[in-house]
């Protein structure tokens, strides 16, 4: 199912009295396609939980709409909108068998669509299988590992076979070897299901590694929306440029004077198509080059080997004292009793911002 | 680390002695008492040791009177003030604005003398020669004929006695309740909403078990209180008890051990102590046994 | 997915169903606060009309034309509550402060040292939380008795003084601080009970805070044990002088000033609840979820 928001906006009245309303989400609209997997991606607070519970029908819009194909549902409660929702501490009722949980929702339907003991055994059992956790269905929630009780959140949401799957943080609970394990899953199953799938988190790796799609919000503001490949390699501002990717973006005080990019005096790369002006001057840790003639030339504070790469740690007067980080492949040798090291730059992995509002420059580097 | 020593106990001395003395001890003499006939407590001699004391309170038809009117009383307000707090809790903590005021009102009767308080009850239910009283004055509108709550028939007694009681007990339970229902992490409910969980089923699905220890708890105070009750009955209907037929296992206690003449029968106070405590322990060990099956961690 | 396509219809009703809920709860809460809150002003209200007027009246009235303090006068110069509440109040101040001292001691024992027999000696304080205070009054009454400390302040202050209750409650309490503290302070050369009145105290200051304002509300409203071992009105406390009262001739003849000793009775309670109804609550919550 395809989802529109539409000039979706939130508004919650401030606590603080005769103060102006806090906007947890402001103006949003954008579409997602049918069956795609797609994480909204922001940093605590941003309002991306509040965009979850928009959609999900807990919280209501202030103003704009939302569409579930053609139908408006803007103003429908939770209950008729056929979602399924996942929530962080995956709220299992403690009380209930595996099986009984995952039966709960089915439990609630109603008139026609009332079904027998037997077929919600079976549907619920069919749920279970999915998520592989069939063998555990007599188990209460305390007696299960954090991955398992995910599964079985994960199942609950889906039993009803709703329009649409929504994961609130769903890996943040988990420990870092069943993170890994547990995005794939989701991938997996998302795949198999072919079902609309919208997760929240604040960890970009997570994000970029399975979404089919990755909105970026910030403030209440949707800031870009694309491929996780497109949204890195080209950020609409300098704050999605600064969220993705890790080690982070190094990002300098840069001049852009006569066709040529210069960070404090060095003219590192030439520039077509940009006027001359102060910028922000982005570039990603792989952008650097170890070159003994390169033009950037830093101060080198220290090599951190981690095995496949190299983590250069150096510092450049045009960053104000900020250490800048660059990876290179270890193979290459590197001295690092040396004062200095100097760079050649990757012109692909450079990125320039306007000064004034920090968004993208299209321009050609060389 | 820490060098064992005794110097613990030192810090601990007043209050064993206190307790030694004030609980400890008269715990073992009551049973003492229960079993020693004859007790006298001016030389403070028994004539000597069997099961008399619990055989005359059996028989004693002011003891049977205080046991039926303690039950009617523990069948009645028990599991009222349990449902009507639950009631009110639920309504609680369903509202966005006022709760802590309302909570506050609520609370307040825990906090007054149950003897003043009472007082108030009892004029308001009282029928006097001169005037009907506003509890029948307000009955009257329904063309109910007046009642003498206070000194006439035995149900209506009861009627004020359980009224009286359950306002008396209802704060404490609201309070506990409405805590308990706070704790209850709020995902819960979200995810039931959007399962289309209706209000009814949430409440039996997943609010009731989640506050069902807190319910029991409630359910088990609520007996051993019950079974305890005494000043209320004073409060509403005097000191003489007998006489107004509304005594208590407690209140027979205490008659039997307080005399005016100075000195009363601790024996058979001590025995009838001891026959409301079996009750009790029972009645607990019951509930416990039931709450096993049906509380669910 | 036909029920999505009457949005609208469902909407409505969704919101007219809160709408409704919202009413009838606020309404039943709001009754249920007329309930608890009548009484008190009933006896207010009594207090303040003129023992003829009240006798007057065969249908009581909600409210009072001419209002009379004569009531309040009467009951502290023709009954003696002005005895019985100064008596209170020692009892209520020797009985919470001797309670506060030896609570604090044994919370201390239990929570802070290590001595042999600790955790025998706490089980058994817990047990003794379970004892039903009918079963010890019996033989208290003739040990004061026999003492003949009937009639006085010491028969009534000693046995009100032990909580076992309150000594678990701060127990737990100074357990949650750190021990690494107690070690800085060892380190240092601070005793035992200076780290007690120095750190301890002014940590745990809160709780005990709670434990005095509930043993005060306690020793107010104390009826049983006073009534047993005093029978000499000059010895009454508020309860009994209430119930004496009510008793006497005169209490049952003049209501109003009957309700005007009620007042006077309910007021200093009333108001320490009004200053700290956050505090107690908190503390009733506490100790009510812990069982």
């Amino acid at each position: 199912m395809k989802i529109t928001l539409d000039h979706l906006t939130k508004k919650f009245p401030n606590r603080a009295k005769n103060q102006p309303d806090v906007i947890a989400v402001n103006d949003f609209t954008f579409e997602i396609p049918d069956g795609k997997l797609v994480g909204l991606l922001g940093p605590s607070g941003c309002g991306k939980s509040t965009v979850l519970n928009l959609i999900c029908g807990l919280l209501k819009a202030t103003d704009g709409r939302i569409l579930f194909d053609e139908d408006d549902v803007t103003g429908i409660p939770a209950e008729y909108r056929g979602v399924g929702i996942v929530f962080q501490n995956y709220a299992l009722y403690p009380h209930l068998t595996v099986e009984k949980n995952i039966m709960f929702p089915l439990e609630n339907f109603k008139g026609k669509d009332k079904l027998t003991r037997q077929e919600m055994k079976d549907r619920a059992l069919e749920a279970a299988k999915l998520v592989q956790i069939d063998k555990l269905m007599d188990r209460k929630p305390a007696e299960l590992s954090g991955g398992q009780q995910q599964r079985v959140a994960i199942a609950r949401a889906l039993v009803k076979r709703p329009r649409v799957l929504l994961m609130d943080e769903p890996l943040s609970n988990l420990d870092a070897r069943l993170r890994l394990q547990t995005r794939e899953e989701i991938r997996r199953i998302q795949r198999e299901t072919k079902i609309t799938t919208i997760f929240v988190t604040h960890d970009q790796e997570e994000a970029m590694s399975i979404s089919d799609l990755i909105v970026v919000m910030k403030d209440g503001v949707l800031q870009q929306i694309g491929k996780p490949q497109r949204v890195y390699d080209d950020p609409a501002n300098l704050f999605v440029a600064r969220f993705l990717g890790t080690p982070p973006i190094n990002v300098f005080h840069g001049r852009v004077a006569g066709g040529k990019l210069l960070v404090g005096k060095e003219a590192i790369l030439s520039v077509k198509g940009a006027e001359d002006q102060e910028v922000w001057c982005a570039i990603r840790p792989e952008g650097f080059i170890l070159d003994e003639n390169g033009p950037l030339q830093c101060d080198l504070h220290g090599v951190e080997i981690m095995g496949r790469d190299v983590s250069v740690v150096a510092s450049h007067a045009a960053l104000d004292g900020v250490q800048l980080r660059a990876i290179t492949p270890a193979a290459r040798h590197m001295d690092d009793e040396a004062e200095t090291v100097r760079f050649s730059i990757d012109p692909e992995k450079v990125l320039l911002f306007r000064k004034a509002d920090e968004m993208r420059i299209d321009c050609t580097l060389a | 680390m820490e060098n064992k020593s005794w110097k613990g106990w030192l810090y601990l001395l007043p209050a064993i002695l206190f307790l030694g003395v004030f609980m400890v001890y008269p715990l073992i003499d009551v049973f003492v008492y229960s079993f020693e006939e004859g007790y006298d407590f001016v030389s403070q001699t028994a004539d000597g040791i069997g099961l008399y004391n619990y055989e005359y309170v059996l028989r004693d038809p002011y003891f049977m009177q205080a046991v039926q009117n303690t039950f009617i009383l523990v069948a009645i307000t028990v599991p009222a003030s349990t449902l009507l707090a639950l009631l009110i809790s639920l309504g609680l903590s369903s509202i966005p604005r006022l709760r802590e005021l309302f909570q506050t009102v609520y609370f307040l009767p825990y906090v007054t003398n149950t003897l003043a308080v009472g007082l108030v009850f009892m004029i308001l239910f009282d029928k006097t020669d001169s005037a009907p009283g506003l509890i029948n004055v307000i009955l009257g509108l329904f063309r109910v004929e007046p009642i003498d709550f206070i000194d006439g028939p035995y149900w209506a007694k009861m009627l004020v006695l359980c009224l009286y009681t359950v306002w008396v007990v209802l704060p404490f339970k609201i309070l506990v309740l409405t805590s308990a229902l706070a704790s209850v992490d709020e995902t819960y409910y979200k995810a039931a909403r959007v399962d289309g969980t209706s209000s009814w089923r949430i409440f039996r699905k997943v609010t009731l078990p989640m506050i069902s220890p807190t319910m029991f708890y409630l359910i088990i105070t609520g007996f051993i209180g019950a079974f305890k009750a005494y000043s209320d009955a004073v409060a509403l209907f005097g000191e003489d008890l007998n006489l107004a037929e509304m005594n208590t296992i407690v209140g027979y206690v205490y008659e039997v051990l307080y005399d005016e003449a100075g000195g009363g029968y601790p024996s058979f106070a001590s025995a009838a102590a001891i026959i409301l405590f079996v009750i009790v322990l029972t009645i607990t060990c019951i509930n416990l046994l039931v709450s096993r099956k049906h509380v669910h961690y | 997915m036909s029920k999505i396509m009457d949005f609208e219809r469902i909407e409505r009703r969704a919101k007219r169903t809160a709408l409704i809920r919202n009413i009838v709860v606020y309404g039943l809460l709001g009754v249920w606060a007329l309930v608890v809150l009548f009484p008190f002003y009933w006896m207010l209200l009594t207090s303040i009309k003129t023992q003829g007027s009240y006798a007057a009246e065969i249908v009581p009235q909600l409210f009072t034309t001419n209002p009379t303090m004569a009531n309040y006068l009467q009951i502290f110069t023709e009954a003696d509550l002005g005895r019985y509440f100064v008596n209170t109040f020692i009892f209520t101040v020797v009985t919470t402060i001797l309670m506060l001292a030896v609570t604090v001691l044994a919370a201390f024992a239990f929570a802070r040292l290590s001595f042999p027999g600790k955790d025998i000696a706490f089980l058994l304080f817990l047990a003794l939380m379970m004892i039903p205070s009918e079963l010890v009054v019996i033989t208290n009454f003739v040990t004061m008795k026999s003492a003949s400390l009937d009639n006085t302040f010491l028969g009534l202050i000693l046995p009100s003084v032990s909580s076992v209750f309150y000594i678990y409650l701060l127990k737990e309490n100074f357990a949650q601080i750190p021990d690494e503290l107690y070690y800085a302070a060892k380190v240092d050369a601070t005793s035992d009970l200076k780290y007690l009145g120095k750190v301890m105290i002014p940590i745990c200051r809160p709780t005990l805070v709670t434990i005095l304002i509930l043993k005060v509300i306690e020793c107010w409203n104390s009826y049983v044990w006073p009534r047993i071992i005093t029978d000499k009105p000059e010895m009454f406390l508020v309860s009994n002088g209430i119930q004496t009262i009510r008793e006497s001739g005169y209490g049952r003849d003049n209501i109003p000033a009957m309700m005007a000793a009620v007042v006077a009775v309910s007021i200093p309670l009333i108001l320490l609840f009004l200053i700290f109804h956050k505090k107690i609550m908190a503390g009733v919550a506490r100790g009510g979820t812990k069982g």
